[in-house]
């Protein structure tokens, strides 16, 4: 059997590819930064009352189907 | 406190983040993105309840997975499925995979239990310290601290099969360790 060097009971070599590998599908989502549709949607908000007023207005959308 | 320009700002500077979170999460960008949205409206009709101060991001991601969680209860049975079909393909990959393919990384972080996963996203990706992970997912420092380290072992276990028993393989991994001989 392999020998494995263990560090806090997990092989550290292993623990680091996979950190790369977690960290790297993340940051190539946060590198697209923000689609129009969100800015747009935060822009053209006036406030609480406009947000909630969307969502109800999902709400019903969706219990239409 | 009221929604500013600088807040709205500041909101929209949390949005690449989020949708990462969210993709991670869901494993589905056109998903992940109607959550996103969710989110923000959510924030923004829930802005007075929001702390002048207090960490914006942890308060966005905490709508996010709350809104995540209830949307999964939903279609539980739909994963349970997708799982299920998962551990067929597993026992029919070969046994050693020298490096990680993309797929095979996303396929793994899907295979995780549900409070694993976030809890590693948030520490391994997003960066919050333990403590506001713990705040997001309403739990104990402790309790995201061995969920992260079993995320890692589970992860280990079933991209390295080879350094899996190190790491003591529950079922599924043994499954897969035993799929060879039969």
């Amino acid at each position: 059997m392999k020998e494995v060097k263990k560090q806090g009971g997990l092989n550290a070599e292993i623990q680091s590819r996979i950190g790369h590998q977690l960290r790297a599908m993340y940051d190539d989502v946060v590198r697209q930064g923000v689609p129009d549709r969100f800015a747009e949607l935060i822009r053209k908000l006036d406030g609480p009352e406009a947000a909630a007023a969307q969502i109800d207005d999902t709400a019903k959308n969706d219990g239409r189907d | 406190m009221p929604l500013t320009d600088s807040l709205r700002d500041d909101i929209l500077a949390s949005v690449p983040s989020l949708r990462a979170f969210a993709i991670s999460l869901s494993g589905n960008g056109d998903r992940a993105d109607d959550l996103v949205q969710e989110t923000l409206l959510r924030a923004i009709a829930n802005i007075d309840s929001f702390q002048p101060g207090s960490n914006l991001p942890a308060w966005l991601f905490t709508i996010l997975r709350n809104l995540f969680r209830s949307d999964y209860r939903k279609r539980r049975r739909e994963v349970e499925d997708a799982e299920g079909n998962y551990a067929k393909t597993l026992k029919t990959q070969p046994a050693q995979n020298a490096h990680l393919e993309f797929e095979e990384f996303r396929n793994a972080l899907d295979k995780l239990p549900q409070d694993q996963r976030e809890a590693l996203i948030l520490v391994g990706a997003s960066g919050f310290s333990y403590e506001d992970a713990a705040a997001i997912c309403g739990c104990a420092v402790g309790t995201i601290k061995s969920r992260v380290n079993r995320a890692r072992s589970k992860l280990s276990a079933l991209l390295y099969v080879d350094g899996a028993e190190d790491f003591g393989p529950d079922e599924t991994v043994r499954a897969v360790i035993g799929g060879n001989g039969g």
